[in-house]
């Protein structure tokens, strides 16, 4: 099947949600595009797998997922950069309180296992339904559904919960908003 | 030191381990969720996919549409 422009538009279409799926998932801008770009290289590669009219977008996520994981394996192993990363992205990020508080979102959801992050990312922000979801994982819908909630708990005890003191990332943005407006 | 209160303002909902978050917690994590990942999808294409794509789409219906364009000319 030739890359009809009708293809070629619907792979444009999907990449702004592709960009943010890989930068949710990565916590990094630049590494995020370099799986964006070699999401959309496979995916013209094996366009001929493509069934017209299935769904585009849940091909995508699936490439870009996989690669993600097989690259996330490896680099685990280069560099523990565990803290941190999502902060290091976000400074140049413009400086509202209201950026502050998404710097602390960002830090703890990179503190989720990869598993429970992106099935929130896949559900709660790219809008895929959890069977997508669950074909997008090459899991049980029964499994989205708990990851889903793991994430959610995990996520609300590391953001709002009462004198939460062990958390570092989040006394430090308390601290530097606490001297901020005096 | 009281300005916590003010990153903090929920911090008066409980915490539950079960899992069972209350509704203000889940739209919370939901809306901060969406806001990180909206803020990314309104850039838009960056030109270097929609160049990207179009080069290999381009290189992709040369091929095909070649043979036809030799014969017409």
């Amino acid at each position: 099947m030739p890359l009809t422009k009708q293809l070629r538009d619907e792979l444009l279409g999907c990449v702004p949600s592709l960009r943010a799926f890989a930068i949710s998932l990565s916590g990094n801008g630049d590494r995020a595009d370099d799986l964006v770009q070699e999401t959309l290289l496979r995916a013209l590669a094996n366009i001929d797998s493509f069934q017209p009219g299935s769904n585009m977008p849940a091909w995508l996520f699936t490439i870009l997922r996989n690669l993600f994981r097989s690259d996330y394996r490896k680099r685990r192993r280069e560099v523990e950069d565990a803290d941190g990363s999502y902060a290091k992205t976000l400074k140049s990020q413009p400086e509202q309180t209201q950026h502050l508080e998404f710097e602390e979102f960002r830090v703890a959801l990179d503190k989720l296992p990869q598993d429970q992050k992106e099935a929130l990312i896949l559900v709660g922000a790219s809008g895929f339904s959890y069977e997508a979801a669950a074909a997008i994982c090459g899991c049980a819908v029964g499994t989205i559904k708990s990851r889903v909630n793991r994430a959610r708990s995990k996520l609300s005890s590391l953001l709002y919960v009462d004198g939460a003191d062990d958390f570092g990332p989040d006394n430090a943005v308390r601290a530097v908003i606490g001297g901020g407006s005096r | 030191m009281d300005v916590t209160g003010q990153v903090m303002k929920d911090s008066k909902t409980p915490s539950n381990k079960q899992g069972g978050l209350s509704p203000d917690i889940q739209s919370r994590i939901g809306h901060q969720l969406r806001a990180i990942y909206d803020e990314v999808v309104r850039q838009g294409v960056p030109p270097r996919f929609a160049e990207l794509i179009e080069q290999l789409g381009s290189a992709e219906t040369a091929e095909e549409v070649a043979p036809k364009d030799n014969g017409r000319v």
